[in-house]
């Protein structure tokens, strides 16, 4: 009892003369603190409105629980499977394709001999990140047009016939994912670049002793040499496997192509705030941050367990 | 001897091979990253009726401004255009004084609470409580159909503020402070007379970033505001997109066929020049700041 006294009076005091001589520094921080808990873990809890029946005039303590309904209505819901589904599908097919393209443009970057190709092709690259989803989306939207669209005019001119690209489900995924890629492949890229200028050039020059092309360098040099940042980056790609992004699919989104573009972020908006079905999209919302969760942890115990890298 | 030979020989023709494809591809790239920027470029300044018909891909052709004057009397345009300019601007100044608050403190090793707070900011990149109660909070909090709703709900990024501790560990050299503390200074005055100074690339990378955010953030309105005269500039944009695109399909007031084509063709010109102005900003600025963007890129400072 009184060692354990002693222990929290030393740790007061500990506290207290820290205080006295970074106080420039608590000052700082404090409203730091003060954001992070008004507009981060106040929100934390209002995930109870997620089990609870929300009526505005009883607050979220005052509503009366319902346990795990909205999440069996949820589960039971119609279109379940078809919105796990066209999120998934858009997820992976974005980390299929849009994973590995950046690495290969900053490998090939690397070995580009002439120093302005690679200058203007490395900023070129960057311009669709500056502009906005909505921009990006009027001008997918205004090229595919029926007959007036500029892809459909090219399409015209090798002879092929008009399609309506955004009335057709099955061509929303490809739409999403390579507009995806010319949005970010370069932006994305930009880790890499800087990780390969960190590769020892000394091995480069013992392996063009011997003999190797450059491919062989690239394999056996310059990919093993980035592994640790790879594999970082995909642990944080499969931790948001679950959320895609809610703009760029909201914004695409009509309703022809409804059938693959209604998605969870997008589910959560339209019964949130469109039907006003507060503790119902609290909960779905909350299930898709739950998986997305289990999903990092996992990710990062694999990468932990078999390649000995790790987020956390 | 003679397989050092053979081999050299391979590899140099193997290398040729491997810089022409190289080069083919970059070529090949480039034109991939600007074309549909220049398409909108010339479309917004030619004849709409030769952009329909397909008449302009790489060249302008009968010029015309039409669609600028247009937009010129489109009072919609120029409020959002307005209420972007303030959001951008306070709302950067005001995401950067955080970010320094929080990456200063947190990026020495002698203030005692650092592994606590790290631990409580950090945690919020992963988990959040959804839409609906950030909803309710900002609603709570008097913020719903203010400009300060697209402002202080995102005032601080926790990535953006770890690139900053990140360089204030890494980049500045740890004597500076023991130098100038023995000079007699406190910790605000170093912070404002050394660090500051020396962390201009970064401040000016993380400031791009969240004025890029501000400037084409779409989300924040479509979820807070309701008042017309409050929407920023991506808001009015998308639905005067919409309703052009309305117009096409909902040609039942109209009878007149020659009045439907013109108010299409109307439309449709100033969809392009609308792009124009709403994207320049953005592109014109980054160029500037883009040889410090690697040092705006650490996965290393995301690492707890």
């Amino acid at each position: 009892m009184a060692a354990v006294r002693l222990k929290k009076e030393t740790l007061g005091r500990r506290f207290v003369k820290d205080l006295k001589r970074n106080w420039i520094k608590y000052v700082m921080i404090l409203p730091v603190l003060i954001y992070f808990i008004l507009f981060h873990y106040w929100p934390m809890y209002g995930i109870l409105l997620g089990f609870k029946d929300y009526k505005i005039k009883l607050g979220i303590l005052g509503s009366p629980w319902v346990g795990l309904e909205h999440f069996e209505r949820f589960f039971n819901t119609y279109n379940f499977w078809n919105l796990i589904q066209n999120t998934l599908t858009l997820s992976i097919y974005t980390l299929l394709v849009g994973f590995p393209i950046p690495i290969i443009f900053a490998l090939l970057l690397n070995y580009l001999r002439k120093r302005r190709l690679k200058k203007t092709v490395q900023m070129i690259s960057y311009a669709p990140h500056f502009i906005s989803t909505v921009v990006i989306c009027s001008m997918i939207t205004m090229f595919t047009m029926q007959d007036t669209g500029v892809f459909n005019l090219l399409r015209g001119m090798m002879g092929l016939e008009s399609i309506d690209f955004m009335a057709d489900p099955k061509l929303f995924k490809h739409i999403y994912v390579w507009s995806g890629v010319w949005q970010s492949m370069g932006w994305n890229a930009i880790i890499y670049v800087s990780a390969l200028a960190g590769v020892d050039y000394e091995m480069h020059e013992a392996a063009i002793m011997d003999g190797a092309t450059k491919i062989q360098r690239m394999i056996h040099i310059d990919i093993p040499s980035i592994k640790s940042t790879i594999i970082m980056l995909f642990i944080l790609n499969m931790g948001s496997l679950m959320s895609v992004g809610f703009e760029k699919v909201y914004l695409l989104q009509n309703s022809l192509n409804k059938s693959a573009s209604e998605i969870i972020s997008t589910y959560v908006y339209q019964v949130g705030l469109i039907d006003n079905d507060y503790g119902y999209s609290t909960a779905v919302g909350l299930f898709n941050t739950v998986i997305n969760v289990i999903l990092l942890v996992s990710a990062n115990m694999i990468s932990k367990k078999v390649a000995d890298e790790s987020l956390f | 001897m003679r397989r050092q030979y053979v081999n050299r020989v391979r590899r140099f023709n193997s290398d040729k091979l491997f810089d022409v494809v190289n080069v083919l591809i970059m070529l090949v790239l480039l034109v991939v990253f600007t074309w549909p920027l220049w398409f909108v470029l010339i479309a917004s300044i030619s004849d709409p009726i030769l952009v329909m018909s397909g008449e302009v891909l790489l060249i302008p052709k009968k010029l015309t401004l039409a669609g600028y004057k247009q937009m010129l009397e489109y009072k919609e345009l120029w409020t959002g255009y307005a209420n972007t300019i303030f959001i951008t601007v306070v709302g950067t100044v005001l995401n950067l004084i955080m970010s320094v608050c929080f990456a200063y403190p947190l990026s020495d090793k002698n203030f005692k609470p650092r592994r606590i707070l790290l631990m409580v900011f950090m945690f919020t990149m992963y988990f959040s409580g959804g839409l609906i109660p950030h909803y309710l909070v900002v609603k709570q909090l008097g913020l719903l159909d203010t400009r300060w709703a697209m402002i202080i709900p995102s005032l601080i990024s926790v990535y953006n503020s770890l690139v900053i501790r990140s360089y204030f560990m890494n980049s500045i050299p740890g004597e500076l402070e023991e130098a100038s503390l023995l000079d007699g200074a406190n910790s605000a005055q170093y912070l404002w007379r050394v660090v500051l100074p020396l962390s201009k690339p970064v401040l000016a990378v993380v400031g791009l970033y969240y004025a890029v955010s501000h400037w084409n953030d779409y989300y924040n309105a479509l979820i807070y505001l309701y008042k017309a005269e409050l929407y920023p500039l991506q808001t009015v944009l998308r639905n005067l997109l919409i309703s052009a695109q309305a117009l096409v399909n909902d040609t039942s007031g109209i009878t007149d066929a020659a009045a439907i084509e013109e108010a299409f063709n109307r439309a449709m010109t100033m969809k392009y020049s609308v792009i124009v102005v709403a994207a320049v900003p953005m592109l014109c600025i980054y160029p500037f700041v883009q040889k410090f963007f690697i040092k705006g890129v650490m996965v290393g400072a995301v690492k707890g």
